[in-house]
């Protein structure tokens, strides 16, 4: 499996496709960080205009590598999947148009190692594409804006979080990422195995991560409790949950603590539930596959 | 004689079509087969069923003495394919290519040995190129490098010199004759032509709409067959002339210019040069051509089309 797993990188990372990822999150960050490097403070002004009247705002504090990197993964974790689309999709339908599914099938593996390869292959190419991204959201950022404490607004409600407090939960971030990212992978995949062209689950992908999003933040009670909590959608974003502390009798963020552990671990339960049945389904469907292309 | 391939009344349908339909045959050891049909005829369902691309609907296919379904790893690492295009990965060069696919095999083949492997197939100078910028016969050979990288006992090949220019054919024929005369191999070689079969194969079978159409060793097959025997001579008007009244005269099959066409078998044919060489004919040419041909679409329901063509 691990010799099948490196041939499968070695496939991914010699096409020339692959970097175009890297390199658009490379330009979309750089220019998130010129921005906020030349006028972060307009940002910020606009940002807190709901408690800025009331509370005296040190935006030069606030303004530095952190809270940047959080503004960046807001940013970009909406448009990472479309990103990871353009990968996953190919794995099997781009094998299929160029006709080299048929040599590969002809190996002596089985069917099941060879799409496990596959996806274990999508998933290692999205978790090195969310390094890239850490790299240049995270550690550039702390590079040219600095470190201090962290200030998230979230309801109008404003939260600090010590500097020293604060890196783990990236870390937490970029992890639970790499779930809800191999999620969309995953989907990618299953859609991959029933095409001979890599276009079509490509973006029938895009597609379904744009509608079921949109599903996910729409504001209808009728949704809230009979669709939400059963799309993956509505779970990709809660690593945004490692970012709020419960805070103590004074109000004050208490340090290493997660407000909603739970509903944290539950989001990635399910997102977990979701990449398995993916990945079981385009195994099972693949194995019986008459393969035509 | 032991049979690598055994194929028993093997079916294939995609819906209502019936792709394959209750075809049996066998391959023995060191055979040269060819596997004979028109475009359509069923030859790449068939073989696709015997490398495990496609699910047969019916039947049961033993290679190396093995079920296919249930030894599927064990004989596949005893065999080598190309299936139709030689598609390999084009942003590859020839060198990762087949290097890729001897670790998919399992194999651990130092570089040195690849490059003997593509030096095989005369792409040694070529190896670091990338295969885009191969031509059709650069990639065929490719192709056949890739499926000989496992040291395979029995080669698959589906119309390996589809596209290919005269000279890519005969370097295709060449290696299929070397890999059975000199190496002992199996080959399995399907195509439309029967020109080209009948050149490497010491065995064939025709099928047509999937079914079996006839079975057997080429030279009986040639020797029943009655043969189309072109004659040029210095006058044509005037061989007729010597001909008209003669025993010959009824195998007279038709003039192409100053070709003249007679089917006849092919045990008469040098008792029929010595009549025209009698007469003082100026015998400039005389061969069996498309024998075989005649004979496969005389099988093959195709047949009134090439006739309505000729006509």
């Amino acid at each position: 499996m691990w010799k099948l797993l490196q041939i499968e990188l070695f496939k991914i990372f010699k096409r020339p496709r692959t970097y175009i990822s890297f390199g658009a999150i490379a330009a979309m960050i750089l220019i998130i960080q010129l921005g906020l490097k030349f006028d972060g403070k307009s940002y910020l002004q606009l940002l807190m205009s709901g408690i800025s009247d009331s509370f005296y705002v040190p935006y030069e504090m606030i303004l530095n590598g952190y809270l940047v990197a959080f503004v960046i993964l807001n940013t970009l974790l909406i448009q990472v999947p479309l990103l990871i689309a353009l990968v996953a999709g190919d794995v099997v339908a781009g094998e299929a148009n160029m006709g080299t599914l048929r040599l590969l099938v002809t190996k002596p593996i089985s069917r099941a190692e060879l799409m496990l390869a596959k996806f274990f292959a999508s998933v290692l190419y999205t978790v090195l594409l969310l390094i890239w991204m850490a790299i240049l959201a995270l550690f550039l950022s702390m590079l040219f804006f600095g470190t201090n404490d962290m200030l998230i607004v979230r309801n109008d409600v404003m939260e600090q979080i010590g500097r020293n407090d604060v890196l783990w939960r990236y870390i937490a971030a970029f992890g639970y990422a790499s779930v809800a990212l191999s999620t969309v992978a995953a989907l990618a995949f299953l859609l991959s195995v029933f095409a001979e062209n890599s276009i079509g689950p490509i973006v029938a992908t895009i597609s379904i991560v744009v509608v079921l999003t949109i599903l996910s933040e729409m504001k209808i009670p009728l949704y809230d409790n009979t669709v939400k909590p059963y799309l993956f959608t509505s779970h990709m974003l809660a690593w945004k949950g490692f970012f709020y502390s419960k805070a103590n009798s004074n109000g004050q963020a208490i340090s290493g603590s997660v407000e909603n552990l739970p509903a944290i671990l539950r989001s990635l339960g399910i997102l977990l539930t979701y990449m398995a049945g993916f990945v079981t389904a385009a195994v099972v469907v693949f194995r019986k596959k008459d393969i035509l292309s | 004689m032991s049979s690598v391939i055994k194929v028993s009344h093997l079916s294939k349908c995609f819906g209502d079509l019936v792709a394959v339909d209750d075809l049996s045959f066998s391959v023995n050891k060191g055979d040269v087969y060819g596997f004979l049909g028109q475009n359509g005829a069923g030859k790449s369902t068939t073989i696709r069923m015997m490398l495990t691309l496609i699910e047969p609907s019916e039947g049961d296919i033993e290679i190396f003495g093995m079920k296919l379904h249930s030894h599927r790893k064990e004989i596949l690492k005893k065999t080598g394919a190309v299936i139709e295009r030689p598609d390999l990965y084009k942003y590859l060069t020839a060198y990762e290519n087949i290097s890729l696919f001897a670790k998919m095999s399992g194999l651990s083949i130092s570089g040195k040995k690849l490059m003997e492997q593509l030096d095989q197939v005369g792409l040694a100078d070529r190896a670091h190129s990338k295969v885009k910028t191969y031509s059709l016969g650069m990639k065929q050979r490719l192709g056949i490098a890739v499926a000989l990288v496992n040291d395979p006992q029995l080669i698959i090949l589906d119309e390996p010199t589809n596209g290919l220019d005269p000279q890519g054919i005969a370097d295709v024929r060449n290696l299929v004759l070397h890999l059975s005369k000199n190496q002992g191999r199996t080959v399995f070689v399907s195509s439309h032509l029967l020109s080209e079969v009948e050149l490497v194969a010491n065995r064939m079978l025709i099928i047509d709409h999937g079914k079996k159409m006839v079975e057997g060793n080429v030279l009986e097959l040639f020797s029943t067959a009655e043969m189309v025997v072109e004659l040029q001579t210095s006058d044509a008007d005037k061989t007729l002339t010597s001909l008209s009244g003669s025993v010959w005269e009824k195998y007279f099959n038709g003039r192409q210019r100053d070709t003249l066409l007679f089917k006849m078998d092919k045990k008469d044919i040098p008792d029929f040069n010595r009549f025209l060489v009698g007469k003082g004919e100026g015998v400039l040419l005389i061969r069996p051509v498309h024998s075989l041909e005649d004979y496969f679409l005389s099988l093959t329901s195709n047949n009134r089309h090439v006739e309505a063509f000729t006509n």
